[in-house]
């Protein structure tokens, strides 16, 4: 079968041979893109971003990221989850917004703290 | 209004997105005294509604957001306390006949006058609109451009769409597929024009692929319905001179049309000032320091000419912002970078200035797609620099790096057969 490595701009177009943990990967222009075959093959998963709501006016949106890879079968329970929250404080680049979230932290990914509210 | 002309820079940046960013923090590193102008409330340009990963591969290793990724520069700039104006709009800008440049902004704290010895132009990039593919019907509400649609999701939190249709598979529009359906929107399908994706291969992957939302090569919209409110669209597969094949035509009902057709570089203050543009990238001509045909006026990022990565746009803005500090008038000594117009779209920078001898990168794209190709930069005939390519395409850029002395005669990119 196919696929197509989406690890970096590359995209190398995998051909795969075989199935489970005995599997043969051509196609790729390095070792990321086997990784990617067999977990894609045997357990998918994708970085989640997207943004949760906060009290502030002049930041309605926080962006935010899984800091790890969850399963692509959770992505959209992950966004019912998401629409739950909401930010309180204003938060730096890195910081939790939650701790327990699918196996996982959800993180902000930009800084609350520069925007430029006095004109 | 106080119009005294009092503060004077070694560079005037325009525009804050990566690119100016970028050249900001370069010159400044370099010594040079810097005043950054932007129009937005913000800096970080667009990044700051990219909120999806994949940025900063090549410059940081990393998988970054592409917020994540504006926060590395911004964090820079503002440790450097680099001066910079937002909610500013330039008004006007000479050439003085002394050398230099004479702005008039208009900001919030009203009309400011400003001089400075160079210009580095990085206004980014616009998005082609629905006007600008010619589709037929009403004027409804609901068609939006891809970069609109993602402001009103990512910054503003607002969903411009319960289902929809998606014009073009430019990298944007893939994203916004994918982001509208976590969203919780129906994207009814992706319509191209092209026998090909317009976007990366991993972007069809995981924005489509991932939430099954189907892709129609050889389509595209013909038609929008409503008065006031988008209330449908019609669809319809193309023959090979793109146009429209009889009988083909199919209804969607759907309240939005997301447009994702392209990009053009902005160029609007350098045709203003003279600077001559290239019409195949719709950007300044350059040479390998990226400056213009007007001395001490540069150009970089997305307005040179349009970028895949943000990586690129960065490290030309990074090379502009160094080239404009150190920038000194002489005389000019270019040659023209040759190139067959049949083999490749283009080739960024169309000039090598001999007075700065060096390495020189080429950023260029090929004309049509092609398999097991070697692409090689000769200098005064010979094979400075070659790669084989496994595949070629008009949509991904590639470059190539090569020294060159200041003896040069001529240097030329060619396509050869692997």
């Amino acid at each position: 079968m196919e696929m197509v490595c989406i690890v970096c701009p590359n995209g190398c177009l995998l051909d795969i041979e075989g199935s489970g943990d005995d599997i043969k990967v051509k196609g790729a222009l390095c070792p990321k893109g086997i990784e990617f075959a067999k977990t894609e093959l045997q357990d998918p998963r994708r970085a989640l971003t997207t943004t949760v709501a906060t009290v502030f006016g002049d930041m309605p949106r926080l962006p935010v990221r899984t800091a790890d890879e969850i399963p692509k079968a959770d992505l959209l329970d992950a966004m019912k989850k998401i629409k739950t929250l909401t930010v309180k404080e204003r938060l730096h680049e890195g910081d939790s917004v939650c701790e327990d979230f699918f196996g996982t932290r959800l993180i902000a990914t930009a800084d609350m703290t520069r925007q430029n509210i006095n004109l | 209004m106080d119009n005294k002309l009092i503060n004077e820079y070694d560079l005037v940046v325009l525009g804050g997105g990566p690119a100016g960013l970028a050249a900001a923090v370069a010159a400044k590193e370099n010594g040079a005294r810097v005043m950054l102008i932007e129009r937005e409330e913000n800096l970080g340009g667009i990044l700051k509604q990219c909120i999806h990963d994949g940025f900063g591969l090549v410059l940081f290793k990393e998988r970054l957001t592409g917020t994540q990724y504006a926060e590395r520069f911004l964090k820079k700039f503002y440790d450097l306390g680099i001066e910079h104006m937002t909610n500013a709009f330039l008004n006007s800008v000479q050439r003085l006949p002394e050398g230099g440049f004479e702005f008039v902004i208009q900001s919030a704290k009203g009309m400011v006058g400003l001089k400075s010895k160079t210009l580095v132009l990085a206004c980014g990039c616009r998005e082609r609109s629905a006007r600008q593919v010619f589709i037929h019907g009403e004027r409804p509400a609901g068609v939006f451009t891809a970069g609109t649609a993602q402001y009103l999701v990512n910054i503003m939190g607002q969903m411009p769409t319960k289902k929809c249709v998606i014009l073009g598979s430019g990298d944007i529009g893939l994203i916004m597929a994918r982001r509208l359906s976590l969203e919780g929107a129906q994207v009814e399908g992706v319509y191209e024009i092209q026998k090909s994706p317009a976007g990366l291969a991993r972007n069809v992957s995981q924005c489509l692929d991932d939430f099954d939302i189907p892709l129609h090569l050889n389509s595209t919209v013909s038609k929008v319905f409503g008065q006031k409110r988008l209330e449908g669209v019609e669809v319809c597969k193309v023959d090979e001179n793109y146009k429209p094949i009889k009988g083909s035509e199919r209804f969607i009902e759907c309240d939005a049309l997301i447009v994702s057709v392209g990009l053009l570089p902005e160029n609007e203050v350098a045709q203003s000032l003279g600077v001559e543009i290239d019409p195949a990238t719709k950007g300044p001509y350059v040479d390998q320091e990226l400056m213009t045909d007007i001395p001490g006026v540069f150009a970089c990022g997305n307005a040179l000419h349009v970028n895949d990565l943000v990586d690129y746009v960065s490290q030309s803005g990074h090379l502009a912002g160094q080239a404009a500090a150190r920038y000194a008038s002489g005389d000019e000594n270019r040659i023209k970078v040759e190139y067959n117009s049949e083999d490749f779209l283009y080739v960024v920078p169309q000039y090598f200035d001999k007075n700065k001898e060096g390495e020189i990168t080429l950023y260029w794209r090929s004309k049509a797609d092609h398999r097991g190709k070697k692409v090689a930069i000769e200098v005064d005939g010979r094979a400075e620099k070659s790669k084989k390519y496994m595949r070629l395409l008009p949509s991904e850029m590639q470059s190539l790096t090569c020294t060159v002395k200041a003896d040069v005669g001529q240097i030329s990119l060619k396509m050869l057969d692997g």
